[in-house]
């Protein structure tokens, strides 16, 4: 049986050689680190705009955390002020898992992780990029859930506020630092949405707490103790971000 | 631009499992390797190690620039074009979509325009090119797919069952696609079963068997239908 041999020239339905050329004439440059972290980024976000999946899913389920956190602690009729750190600290971090672990298993679906790590880009900037698009996504939730507990809460910052929204930025950031390490490193891993929360969570345990210790002392009033954590969070994220830097590509590689 | 590859002795495990022992091999520029083999041959695993983006257990693998040894840096990444068993492409975006942000990450220069031209030369439909990849056909994939391993004109070229999905004039043009990129100088390895569609293009035949090298030889002239069958039924069974 002669089979159906391919030809080893260009067939009739193939372009001309011209623009065929599979090698040489090579027309590539390196590329800024920032501009490939804006690359990354923007794919991420750009997706999730087709999509919205991600970003409706934490919203919704933060949105439903404070709420449901906001009828539970009451005295005297009143929703309790106290609760506000820890209810808004859940639903961001929470929510943030829920997106986490969705925003790396479309990466796993069409195996695109491979692809990003196959590119000449830096492994610097695939994972700055993914973190931004990550922490962008937390801080869209974040918007979110701080009007409620304000609202729900019924308590008025005044200009605080401001102080307020820098622990939650700084939160977001080490969020997915943390966050964009741990579930590239389980991508291959068979029961990685058990895994990701446990593996996870302790590390982001002096994140979260530096969190609501500053978010008590901002609706305190006590500007010493907040800049303390605030500072405190600020560490947390330089530290990780070298840490992650320095791992990322010896977890993801197999 | 890489001449050579050498594979020595490279192995692989995965726990208990051994995927890959002790495989040598070396490849060239300006020929088309099919590797063949039965399922868990270990083929994949070692077109992963040939990738860099799976760590070999034991041996290395050197890849030869003339007499120079080149670093297993980002600069050769980008002489590496991989197809896979997946597309590797974003299902939320289009075609063209894809293949930009591809072609930034791997610094083409005009990445739209060249997006434009290999979109053209896979055969990818017009109207496709606009509508989110999730929506295309296993057959349009794979086109696409190509194309993506094609953009930065890598040197080496390393398919997965490139002829999956494919219908009959897709096959012919990758098979046309395959020989053009020999003549260029290339480095082809290409995993397939399908030894009608790879005959004609390869003039270089690797049969893994259970993770070892059962067979490694080499005619200009290349390979016919009946001499791959032959040689894959002497090795694989």
């Amino acid at each position: 049986m002669p089979g159906r041999a391919l030809p080893t020239a260009p067939a009739a339905d193939a372009v001309p050689a011209s623009c065929s050329a599979a090698v040489g004439r090579r027309t590539t440059a390196p590329v800024g680190t920032l501009r490939l972290v804006a690359a990354v980024a923007g794919k991420d976000l750009k997706v999730e705009l087709r999509s919205r999946e991600i970003l409706y899913t934490m919203a919704l389920f933060a949105a439903v955390i404070v709420v449901v956190f906001s009828f539970s602690f009451v005295k005297d009729q009143k929703a309790l002020v106290a609760a506000v750190p820890g209810v808004a600290w859940a639903a961001v971090v929470f929510a943030g898992t829920i997106g986490l672990g969705r925003a790396f298993e479309r990466e796993r679906e069409g195996d695109t992780m491979r692809a990003l790590l196959l590119s000449p880009a830096p492994r610097l900037a695939i994972f700055a990029g993914k973190t931004v698009a990550i922490a962008l996504l937390v801080v869209a939730v974040e918007a979110v859930v701080l009007p409620l507990c304000l609202l729900f809460f019924n308590v008025d910052l005044g200009a605080a506020v401001l102080d307020l929204v820098l622990v939650l930025v700084l939160g977001a950031i080490g969020f997915a630092i943390v966050g964009t390490v741990f579930a590239a490193m389980l991508l291959r891993i068979q029961s990685r949405d058990v895994l990701l929360p446990v593996v996870l969570y302790p590390i982001l345990v002096p994140m979260i707490m530096s969190g609501t210790k500053a978010t008590a002392a901002i609706l305190a009033a006590n500007d010493a103790d907040a800049w303390f954590w605030i500072k405190f969070l600020a560490a947390y994220d330089c530290v990780f971000t070298i840490v992650a830097l320095w791992t990322f590509e010896a977890l993801v590689i197999e | 631009m890489l001449s050579s590859i050498v594979v020595e002795k490279v192995s692989k495990r995965y726990g208990d499992h051994r995927a890959l022992a002790a495989v040598e091999l070396t490849l060239t520029a300006g020929s088309v390797c099919a590797l063949l083999g039965p399922n868990g041959a270990g083929k994949s695993t070692l077109l992963g190690i040939l990738s860099t983006l799976v760590r070999a257990t034991a041996g290395t693998v050197g890849y030869l620039e003339g007499d120079r040894r080149r670093k297993l840096d980002d600069r050769l990444r980008a002489d590496i074009g991989l197809l896979a068993h997946s597309s590797l492409c974003y299902g939320e975006l289009t075609a063209v979509e894809n293949l930009e942000f591809f072609a930034t990450l791997y610094g083409v220069a005009d990445g739209a325009a060249r997006a434009r031209t290999l979109l053209d030369e896979v055969g990818l439909d017009g109207r496709a090119r606009d509508r989110a990849v999730r929506t295309y056909s296993r057959g349009m994939v794979q086109r696409l797919a190509l194309a993506r391993a094609l953009l930065a004109r890598p040197s080496l070229l390393l398919l997965d069952e490139p002829f999956t999905g494919l219908d009959r004039g897709g096959a012919l043009a990758l098979g046309a696609r395959l020989g053009q990129a020999k003549a260029d100088g290339a480095i082809v390895v290409c995993v397939t079963h399908d030894l009608e569609a790879i005959a004609g293009v390869t003039d270089h035949v690797a049969i893994l068997v259970g993770g070892k090298l059962a067979c490694d030889e080499r005619d200009p002239a290349g390979y016919s239908y009946a001499a791959l069958r032959e040689r894959y039924h002497a090795h694989a069974g």
